[in-house]
């Protein structure tokens, strides 16, 4: 199902993204209370969480331009070597810029 | 997990603001977070209101980001709900690691606490608690800090990105993706891992190319989540 971005659209999403989020944020909680959340599960979910990460990223560096992917390499290069994440999300637009200046 | 000393799970005014005091600093960090995300919005065409609403309400960057990602004239709602989901998936875990604790409190406050919970404050309150130190004022208090900071900055972001006119030549189309990079690298990195990405880094671009539009990240998540179920790490949970 897809929503317009005109009218009410995004008022809409936004607060079904914040249920969805509220429901993360209960859920644990709640099951809890009932039953503990077993060791397979909490393995799904701690890889589930670093994998939809890693498939949002991957198109933007095979479709994007080569500013995109010298900004995403200076990123990852950056977090590896100082482990802060602002430091190395400035690294990689600041990649992007320069090399879009060329 | 060691069994809670009983008076752990105390939560006065007092907890909450010392606690509030000591996610502070941390929170400056959020700000400029907040600002990234304020612009990343504007460019992707939310409104100002729109985004300081989602800053408030969800109130967790990284889904945020991701959200902006499958942004267009038309959204896949779906999509945008199940990517939501498995990014904040894991807040039930942190739930659950709280629940020791949390379970001494009424209902009301229980829940209500664990609307702001996010990593960082949770990772403070939990370090409390392996000390024999109360940690749900810091849960709460350091939410409140936390919380507020991402709505300021966010609001500093619409501010700032209004007045930017190419905001690609500047870099600033990739504030999205770095962010969500720098979130997977700073994660657990171990062989596993490693081997869980590829496998979600290559059904998502397989799903990119041959499945329809935005299945990807989905399709991405399931595989590596699956992969991390069936061939679980050997050992400690933690």
């Amino acid at each position: 199902m897809s929503i317009e971005t005109a009218g009410m659209g995004p008022m809409v999403i936004i607060l079904a993204m914040a249920l969805v989020t509220l429901a993360t944020r209960w859920g644990g909680v709640y099951v809890m209370s009932f039953v503990p959340i077993s060791y397979r599960v909490k393995q799904f979910i701690n890889a589930m969480s670093g994998s939809v990460l890693v498939a949002l990223i991957t198109p933007m560096a095979v479709a994007g331009d080569n500013g995109a992917r010298l900004a995403l390499l200076a990123t990852a290069i950056m977090m590896l070597l100082t482990r802060k994440p602002l430091p190395a999300i400035a690294a990689g637009v600041l990649a992007a810029a320069l090399f879009r200046q060329l | 997990m060691n069994s809670p000393h009983a008076e752990l799970h105390q939560l006065s005014r007092q907890l909450i603001w010392t606690g509030f005091k000591q996610l502070v600093p941390i929170s400056l960090f959020v700000i400029a977070f907040g600002i990234a995300f304020g612009l990343a919005a504007i460019q992707t065409g939310l409104s100002e209101a729109e985004s300081v609403l989602m800053s408030t309400l969800v109130f967790a960057g990284a889904s945020q980001f991701a959200s902006l990602e499958l942004w267009g004239p038309q959204v896949p709602l779906f999509t945008v709900l199940l990517t939501v989901f498995a990014i904040n998936a894991r807040h039930l875990l942190m739930g659950a690691t709280l629940y020791p604790w949390l379970q001494h409190l009424p209902p009301g406050k229980r829940y209500g606490v664990m609307m702001v919970a996010s990593d960082a404050n949770w990772a403070m309150a939990m370090q409390a608690f392996t000390k024999e130190q109360p940690g749900l004022g810091l849960l709460f208090g350091g939410g409140l800090a936390l919380w507020s900071c991402w709505i300021l900055g966010t609001w500093l972001g619409i501010f700032f990105g209004s007045a930017i006119q190419e905001p690609q030549s500047l870099g600033l189309d990739m504030v999205m993706g770095c962010f969500l990079l720098a979130m997977v690298v700073g994660g657990d990195k171990n062989p596993r891992m490693l081997v869980i990405w590829s496998v979600a880094a290559s059904s998502s671009l397989l799903a990119y190319r041959y499945l329809p539009e935005n299945s990807h990240v989905i399709v991405g998540a399931l595989a590596g989540g699956l992969l991390g179920a069936f061939w679980m790490e050997s050992g400690d949970e933690h």
